[in-house]
């Protein structure tokens, strides 16, 4: 179960709606933030929590993409490749990023530095192509900005 | 023209309090109440102003649709799930000037008669999350915000709500569920959410730049505001520019600038003295225009005519480097991917028009393919429960229109002619 810390920050945030569902989505961040990605362990804490069957719990985390269904590894790369982003090289970085730090799209590096996420537009398209590390946000990239760039995420 | 939305957005301080106060910040709200809310209503319904997410329906319209529902309470939601590829105006206005989206939901609240306001944020902008949270703070601790408004016993408490990554919830009934904790699939309509709305009641659902708009009609009045940019659709609107060109950006333009304009004086032209090949003019569900098609005013009115629309007014511009085939089959990969999944011709459409697009970009196209992109678009249009669908098959439309060649090609050399 969560502990009183989170339970408490879970009710400040219940408080907020007319329905204490609206809590869901926030909830579902906050386990994510506490279990590292959304485990039965932690569906099941946010279902308890909330008092709503394991299956709206669940059926909710499988829509949204910025759930995580898989362990993550340490430091998350969200790379877009959106046509912005494509007409300035993005899939090139995309392919340099996979090469250099042996991530695929998707999945994590052995040594569990990165995970690699492509995304569909993340709002920076004036300063394409773009990214976000965990909740930086950096852009206009080449591949030597983004070897400078993950040489701080370790 | 003078900077109306963008305002100040180059003071460092700009998203605080103090400094938007002193640039005159909150005036319009002190002004709004001390008329009747049905006189701000007024103000609004003369102002003319169109929503800003991209359907441009009347403004004054919408709330006079909420205000006669009997219901209480009503509920004011500001849409910033900005997601549509190729927006990212309503990011300045969050990130840099969160207290003029504030004081306009306040206006906003008090003329609908809402005491309840929430801001669904797009997942992917933590940044603004953050802004937008202490600037709430700031507003309450200055009783802009909270139960007792500028001591007129006016109530109104905004919360931000974060989305998680899914497109479709920029759709005002997908933005419903999604807030109501549940996966964000459109509703059907009617009932409409001024009538039933967020847990059942009156929902009033506007764009950041619609309700940023909203200070300013009341402080210069409907009437003045109605004369800036097109008499169709006036006021100033925020055109967001990328790809290929000198400088791309954000642009604080009077609504109905030539598209012509935006790309060659504003951005710059186009990047390294290429050629200008194609546009797509309102974000990646807007149909392309070819170069010799931008001489057009970019309005909700007159893009139409022009054979596409404003959308959200995210300008693309690609060079004659660009292979139109990669950008159709990169716009697809991107509808099967948000494509919630709740009415077959969009599921299953958007995954096959991927498809075919995919084996023409890789050599493998076949004869009928093109024929067989128009078949499978026209059973997507019109026969969904919301815009996404008939979004992929404008696109479709479009690309086919204009660049046909470029696909027969593809076809017929059985590989990317531009890779």
């Amino acid at each position: 179960m969560f502990n009183e810390t989170v339970l408490k920050e879970i009710d400040e945030i219940r408080v907020k709606y007319p329905d204490r569902k609206s809590a869901l989505l926030p909830s579902l961040y906050i386990a994510q933030r506490e279990f590292g990605w959304l485990s039965q362990e932690a569906l099941l804490c946010v279902a308890k929590t909330l008092n709503l069957p394991e299956t709206e719990v669940r059926g909710a985390a499988s829509f949204y993409s910025m759930y995580r269904h898989k362990p993550a590894g340490r430091n998350l790369i969200q790379l877009c490749t959106n046509v912005s982003c494509m007409v300035l090289g993005a899939e090139r970085l995309a392919d340099f990023i996979s090469r250099k730090y042996g991530v695929q799209p998707g999945g994590t590096s052995q040594d569990g530095r990165f995970s690699l996420v492509i995304m569909e537009c993340i709002g920076a398209c004036g300063t394409a192509p773009a990214m976000l590390v965990n909740t930086d946000f950096h852009d206009s990239l080449t591949e030597k900005r983004i070897e400078e760039i993950l040489e701080k995420y370790k | 023209m003078e900077k109306i939305l963008l305002k100040n957005i180059d003071n460092p301080n700009s998203a605080g309090i103090n400094e938007y106060i002193k640039a005159g910040g909150y005036q319009g709200l002190s002004k709004a109440l001390g008329l009747q809310p049905k006189d701000v209503l007024e103000e609004v319904k003369k102002s003319g102003l169109r929503g800003r997410g991209g359907a441009g329906f009347p403004v004054g319209m919408k709330w006079s649709f909420a205000l006669a529902d009997p219901k209480f309470p009503k509920y004011l939601i500001c849409n910033a799930d900005e997601g549509e590829p190729g927006t990212f105006k309503d990011r300045p206005i969050l990130e840099k000037n969160p207290h003029l989206l504030i004081e306009g939901m306040v206006i906003s609240g008090y003329t609908l008669g809402s005491e309840y306001g929430y801001i669904y944020l797009r997942g992917e902008y933590p940044l603004a999350k953050d802004i937008l949270n202490r600037a709430i703070n700031e507003a309450r601790e200055k009783n802009y915000l909270g139960d007792n408004i500028l001591g007129k016993g006016i109530k109104f408490h905004l919360v931000v709500y974060q989305g998680a990554g899914a497109y479709i919830c920029g759709e005002e009934t997908a933005l419903i569920e999604s807030i109501e904790g549940k996966k964000g699939q459109p509703r059907n309509k009617p009932p409409f959410p001024v009538n039933s709305g967020a847990w059942a009641l009156p929902t009033i659902v506007n764009n950041v730049e619609t309700l940023s708009n909203v200070p300013y009609i009341v402080t210069i009045g409907g009437e003045a505001y109605s004369k800036i940019g097109s008499k169709d659709c006036p006021g100033p609107k925020l055109f967001s520019v990328s790809g290929c060109v000198e400088k791309p950006g954000v642009y604080e333009l009077p609504m109905g600038t030539s598209l012509k304009d935006i790309i060659f004086r504003h951005a710059g032209g186009i990047k390294g003295g290429k050629k200008l090949k194609a546009v797509i003019p309102g974000g990646i569900s807007t149909p392309v225009l070819p170069a010799d098609g931008i001489d057009c005013a970019m309005d909700f009115v007159a893009m139409p005519k022009a054979g596409s629309m404003l959308g959200s007014g995210a300008v693309i511009v690609m060079d004659e480097s660009v292979c139109m085939v990669r950008v159709t089959y990169r716009a697809l990969k991107f509808f099967e991917h948000e494509s919630c999944g709740k009415c077959v011709p969009c599921r299953e459409g958007t995954d096959w028009l991927r498809k075919i697009l995919e084996r023409i970009e890789n050599g493998k196209g076949r004869d009928g393919d093109i024929e067989l992109l128009s078949d499978v678009a026209a059973n997507i249009a019109g026969k969904t429960f919301c815009p996404l669908g008939d979004g992929a098959a404008g696109v479709i439309n479009g690309m086919l229109k204009h660049f046909r060649n470029e696909f027969e090609e593809h076809i017929k050399n059985a590989e990317c002619i531009f890779s």
